[in-house]
């Protein structure tokens, strides 16, 4: 039986495809080799033929069609939730799934009609990691496993830990996407040492971001670390432990990831593998984030719903 | 609302570079006098061992791969006997307040082949350059320009021309297909006529050039650029020489 829950995973799975698409795109530097927007080559973009996409029209027209075809999921993710779901924050956050994956789209043209500004750039990379959040909230939010959950973590410094993480790793996902559009892959070409140092001998633009990223992964790493040491209190809590131990995994293959890039120059498979393992390691850091703050939300939809409500209206079923 | 009125905004300013309207000449504005202007000739040449233009991979397109039956390798080094062709050799400095008439005819752009040909060209400031594709297969023209208003077009019918005009010199303006990866080619924009792609083993020549003193500088698309400074007397002919160092890896 295909649930509403199920449907939403199908959903953020299928982002993570884009987002490979993306990459792919960006690793391979074919941003532009479908001069224009919405339609491919004079075309309308359904009726390209398949034949004609060679070289760089194939994973930037590739990329546009899976990109479509996620828009249209989240379509139906949105209708279906507004339909099924009692919670109508949970229907609004699939309305806003919705908005987040039409301005990307907006975003993606005109990025292609603005030879490839590097803010626009940075803006849609930003806006897909976000894309991807929301449609993984979704899939959290209407899992059996959280409509039911009984007596949940209730650790303060767990959910500053965890939230902390979070925002910490999406930053150095900015960073990662500012160092790709802007050229700084290879800024710094050795690894692990930087320069054949420690710091680099002299500071450009392009050598500052790389330095940030690869400072910002140590404190990722750390901020993983202290996480998942905090959730090892809750190993009998599988919401908790199993987030946390994706989350190390992730982390340990996205710094060989990243390493791998700059010693294979900006390999199109490996980069773009680094950029889809950073995707996971955010989504890992953010479902472990909405496991630790069950409580709150409990709490928040406490005081907020009506008594009646509350009674009639057990979480996760409509009436 | 307001977002939508910000890129309309933008749309309509920032963004539309509309070529400039050409200035006027300045108030000091001379024209060359040819029956004293002289000549700058010489050769580019490669010091050290001529590195391998590396194999091009071709296959993700059955049309470039049936063009080229022999394979493909980059362009980027043309070397015989030393010799260095491609490379764009011009006076950078030193013209004042010289003023010159800008042609009418294009110059040519070719995709031939899965190629650009030439693969440096120079072209005047405001002078058409007409890309034109003779391949039944798609390309697309993405000109990588930083000082002027860059731009990416699709061509796919053999025969397509477009013309496009860059109004601020600019050397040098690199033109690539991202359909096609490997295809580039760079274009030197000038305000002057004094400019040369090295040729036929390494050589160039700027034919009348006024009395003065100049800095000519050679560019190659991997070697950079080199300077050297030139006096011309009236009717006078000098022979310089760029030489660059091949790169060690």
């Amino acid at each position: 039986v295909i649930t509403l829950h199920r449907y939403a995973k199908l959903v953020a799975a299928c982002t993570i495809l884009l987002i490979a698409a993306g990459g792919m795109v960006t690793s391979t530097d074919s941003g532009l080799a479908v001069p224009d927007w919405p339609n491919t080559y004079g075309r309308f973009m359904f009726f390209f033929p398949f034949e004609k996409m060679i070289g760089g029209i194939f994973y930037e027209h590739g990329h546009r069609m899976i990109a479509s075809t996620v828009g249209f999921l989240t379509i139906i993710l949105a209708i279906w939730t507004w339909r099924v779901e009692p919670r109508r924050w949970v229907r609004w956050l699939s309305v806003a799934a919705l908005g987040a994956v039409v301005l990307q789209g907006v975003l993606g043209g005109l990025t292609v009609l603005f030879l490839l500004p590097p803010p626009v750039s940075i803006g849609h990379a930003a806006l897909a990691q976000m894309f991807l959040c929301l449609t993984i909230s979704l899939a959290v939010f209407t899992s059996p496993r959280w409509i039911a959950a009984a007596n949940p973590v209730d650790d303060p410094r767990l959910r500053r830990l965890a939230a902390t993480t979070t925002a910490i790793v999406y930053g150095q996902i900015l960073l990662g996407a500012t160092m790709r559009h802007t050229g700084a892959g290879l800024a710094i070409p050795d690894f692990p040492l930087v320069f054949g140092g420690l710091l680099p001998p002299s500071w450009t633009a392009p050598v500052a971001v790389h330095f940030a990223h690869r400072v910002g992964a140590l404190v990722v790493t750390g901020a993983v670390l202290l996480t998942t040491a905090r959730v090892w209190r809750y190993k009998d809590r599988p919401e908790l432990i199993r987030p946390a131990f994706a989350l190390a995994v992730f982390l340990c293959i996205q710094i060989a990831l990243g390493a791998a890039v700059v010693l294979t120059g900006l390999q199109p498979v490996v980069n773009t593998a680094h950029v889809v393992n950073g995707a996971l390691v955010l989504g890992s850091a953010l479902v472990l984030t909405l496991g630790s703050f069950r409580p709150v939300f409990d709490r928040a939809l406490q005081r907020t719903a009506r008594p009646v409500a509350s009674v009639a209206r057990p979480l996760g079923a409509r009436s | 609302l307001r977002v939508a009125a910000v890129f309309v905004w933008l749309a309509a300013t920032g963004c539309s570079k509309e070529p400039a309207p050409p200035a006027g000449p300045p108030p000091d504005a001379k024209r060359v006098d040819v029956s004293t202007a002289g000549r700058v000739s010489g050769r580019v040449v490669l010091e050290g061992p001529v590195p391998q233009n590396p194999p091009i991979k071709i296959e993700a397109d059955p049309f470039c791969q049936n063009a080229q039956k022999d394979g493909m390798t980059s362009e980027s080094f043309v070397v015989k006997d030393g010799a260095l062709d491609n490379a764009f050799v011009y006076v950078k400095d030193g013209l004042g307040s010289y003023v010159f008439d800008v042609p009418t005819a294009p110059v040519t752009l070719a995709q031939q082949g899965c190629r650009y040909g030439p693969h440096v060209v120079g072209v005047r400031v405001n002078q058409p350059i007409e890309i034109t594709t003779a391949d039944a297969t798609i390309h697309n023209v993405h000109a990588l320009a930083k000082v002027n208003s860059g731009f990416n077009f699709g061509q796919q019918i053999p025969g397509e021309k477009q013309r496009k005009t860059f109004v601020k010199p600019e050397v040098m303006v690199e033109f690539k297909c991202d359909v096609h990866s490997w295809m580039r080619a760079y274009a030197g924009v000038l305000p002057h006529p004094y400019f040369a792609v090295s040729g036929n083993g390494g050589m160039f020549e700027l034919k009348d050039v006024p009395p003065g003193t100049y800095t000519i500088e050679a560019w190659h698309e991997k070697l950079g650029t080199q300077t050297q400074t030139v006096t011309l007397g009236e009717k006078d002919s000098k022979e310089i020489t760029f030489t660059f160092k091949a790169p060690t890896s």
